[in-house]
């Protein structure tokens, strides 16, 4: 496991994200002062500033240590890694879309395109695998909005129904 | 017995018994799906259970904490790949039984080690009731800062080989805690004049994005993986009969499991590490370790499963989580009042009873799930990945939006899938965080009580149980101090 965990320091790319998340550390140690308060006279422990700062002063050291280590090591440099991260951005435009759209069609018809849409999208074309995505979609709002009752907004089309469907799409769907 | 009999009815109502086999069963379901785990099933379906009563909605994720191992188990010993992160010792020894034919014999034990280990793990608890019940009262506001303390630098410790990333980690953790309307002084902290992050940044919005939304950007883009299981024919209770022949080696697991559950931080993959070492070394036979052998696999699963019951320990009896399940069930128990810790153990004993009751009674389930449908459960890892990736990314916002139905945790929780994402593709520590957020918070609650009754900075560890935390945290620095001179040493010596 510990070798594991070394072997994976090693590899190309891992400094690229420390070094990212080490000038976001220094950004967020530079908003110190301006972003926390502190109150004169009040004991240290007290200080709104005092976690916010040892969060800070931690992320920051710790990260400053390990470019130091990994710099004198070996420096990795990928672009192919870089470009990995850069396709989870697309799911999480879809992800995001799905937000969007849930409030206007509502959660029924969003997911089951949402599931149906994305294996498309993942290759699979077969009538059996888009109706088992579409499946898929029906049974998560069937078990979280009819029958677990999770708070998910009616859409914004449900407006469109007349009396008692509407409550029961509103409710149920 | 009156309280046995008051835990009991909390326990018998339909729809307690029905949460405990739907977490039960979907946990050795999800188990058994490489890739998923409880950490993302129980990210997801958190939300979900706080519309439900408290021993409803923690019986549900109890049952998939603790029965994912069982099911991560089949993966691990039929397709040598492991369900759940903490089977993968168990691929060492599965994998070349299944190989020679014995594909039976190694689910069979598998199932009865994770029985035993979960069953001791279990009676241990209660057999430790009382005495957590006397010393909890003693933990005030210095000892619970001191014993998350110790949590967090045992966590950070823990990660043998990135210490300094983990210490990164658990710095952003405590950071992310800290942001928005902090409630002594009444100020703003690290919120950029945006009124979206005056609440701070939710708990759940980092946990479901770093464990689900990532698991989901992972099995997306990477390649679909298929895999196939022979079915297995015969009985599946002989493995009980093998346990017996090894009770030395699943004794010895189960209590490394209960030890090191106990401790914050540490968890199944030291207990495991532990138990494996200890079954080799005292093996006739510790040559056959790693070609398939019975004793190896018994340490592996018994250690896996009796971590869970045991790590709920800190957390009932100090409101402290071990590790990131933990810290995900201790939401469910302030989003219904429900606040673990000392008071819990004077005032509301029979909760924590029948907690227990419900984990025995999870395993049963579960072994009796198991007995009858293994070969059902192999349809489960045939599903191709990234199709579970899609669902996964699905169920994800079931979980984010119900929260405050707000587009903001949405985008908070993608934009930490991200991060996580990469994380896993480097095998960077992520459990860190959640715990730096969790146990941050109460540090920072804890000091500021502690520090109104203490004038100098003797007077904090004036206490036995606070001295002896104190001691603890000195030692365990001082030992790893040691231990990375003596490192640094040789490989001075070995660079002569």
């Amino acid at each position: 496991m510990t070798q594991h965990r070394e072997e994976s320091i090693q590899r190309p790319g891992v400094l690229i994200f420390i070094a990212l998340f080490v000038l976001f550390s220094i950004f967020l140690l530079s908003q110190l002062s301006a972003e926390t308060r502190f109150v004169p006279n009040g004991k240290l422990v007290e200080q709104p500033r005092f976690w916010p700062a040892i969060g800070v002063l931690l992320m920051v050291g710790f990260g400053l240590a390990q470019i130091a280590l990994r710099w004198r090591a070996k420096a990795g440099w990928d672009p192919g890694e870089v470009a990995v991260w850069l396709r989870a951005f697309e799911y999480l435009v879809w992800f995001m879309a799905y937000v969007a759209v849930v409030p206007v069609l509502g959660y029924l018809a969003t997911t089951i395109a949402f599931t149906t849409s994305l294996a498309f999208r993942q290759g699979y074309r077969g009538v059996r695998s888009l109706g088992a995505a579409a499946l898929l979609g029906l049974t998560i709002v069937l078990v979280f909005k009819t029958g677990l009752s999770v708070k998910i907004p009616g859409g914004a089309v449900y407006e469109y129904l007349h009396g008692p469907l509407r409550n029961f799409m509103i409710v149920n769907f | 017995m009156e309280l046995l009999g008051s835990a009991i009815l909390i326990l018998a109502r339909w729809d307690v018994v029905a949460a405990l086999l739907v977490g039960s069963v979907g946990g050795v379901i999800i188990g058994a799906i490489p890739g998923v785990g409880a950490a993302v099933a129980i990210a997801i379906l958190l939300p979900a259970t706080f519309s439900l009563d408290p021993i409803v909605g923690l019986s549900a994720l109890l049952g998939i904490y603790g029965s994912s191992m069982y099911g991560g188990a089949i993966p691990a010993i039929l397709i040598n790949t492991p369900g759940t992160a903490v089977n993968a010792l168990t691929t060492y020894e599965g994998t070349p039984m299944t190989e020679r034919g014995e594909a039976r014999r190694a689910l069979s034990l598998a199932y009865s080690a994770s029985f035993y280990g979960a069953v001791f793990s279990i009676v241990c608890l209660i057999l430790l009731s009382p005495v957590l019940a006397w010393i909890a009262p003693m933990f005030g506001s210095r000892e619970i800062f001191l014993a998350a303390l110790l949590g967090v630098i045992l966590v950070v410790l823990a990660h043998r080989g990135q210490i300094l990333l983990a210490g990164m980690m658990a710095g952003f953790g405590i950071w992310l805690n800290t942001i928005g309307l902090e409630t002594l002084q009444y100020s703003q902290r690290y919120t950029f004049g945006q009124t979206w992050l005056s609440g701070g940044v939710d708990l759940i919005v980092v946990v479901l994005g770093l464990f689900a939304i990532s698991q989901a950007f992972v099995l997306l883009v990477e390649p679909d993986k298929r895999a196939h299981a022979e079915p297995i024919t015969g009985g599946l209770l002989s493995g009980f009969k093998e346990l017996a022949v090894y009770k030395r080696v699943a004794a010895a697991s189960g209590s490394f499991g209960v030890m090191m559950g106990m401790i914050p931080g540490v968890g199944e993959f030291t207990a495991q590490f532990l138990s494996y070492t200890y079954a080799q070394k005292t093996s006739k036979t510790p040559e056959a370790f790693g070609k398939g052998s019975p004793e190896g696999l018994i340490a592996s699963e018994t250690a896996n499963n009796a971590v869970p019951a045991a790590a709920m320990i800190p957390l009932l009896a100090l409101g402290i989580p071990g590790e990131a399940l933990t810290a995900m069930m201790l939401s469910v128990f302030y989003v219904h009042n429900v606040i673990p810790g000392p008071g819990l153990f004077q005032n509301q004993l029979d909760f924590v009873v029948a907690i227990y009751l419900a984990l025995l009674v999870l395993n049963v389930l579960v072994l009796v799930f198991l007995l009858f449908s293994t070969n059902i459960l192999l349809k489960v890892i045939e599903i191709p990945t990234r199709f579970i990736g899609m669902a996964v990314l699905t169920l994800s916002f079931v979980g984010v939006y119900s929260l405050r139905n707000s587009a903001i945790d949405c985008a908070m929780a993608a934009g930490f899938g991200i991060l996580g994402f990469i994380m896993k593709r480097f095998s960077l520590p992520i459990v860190p965080v959640i715990l730096g957020m969790v146990l941050g918070g109460i540090m920072e609650n804890k000091l500021r009580t502690s520090m109104m009754r203490v004038k100098t900075p003797f007077d904090f560890v004036d206490r036995p149980i606070a001295f002896l935390l104190f001691l603890i945290i000195i030692i365990v620095l001082a030992s790893h101090a040691l231990g990375l001179w003596r490192g640094f040493r040789s490989a001075r010596e070995s660079g002569r």
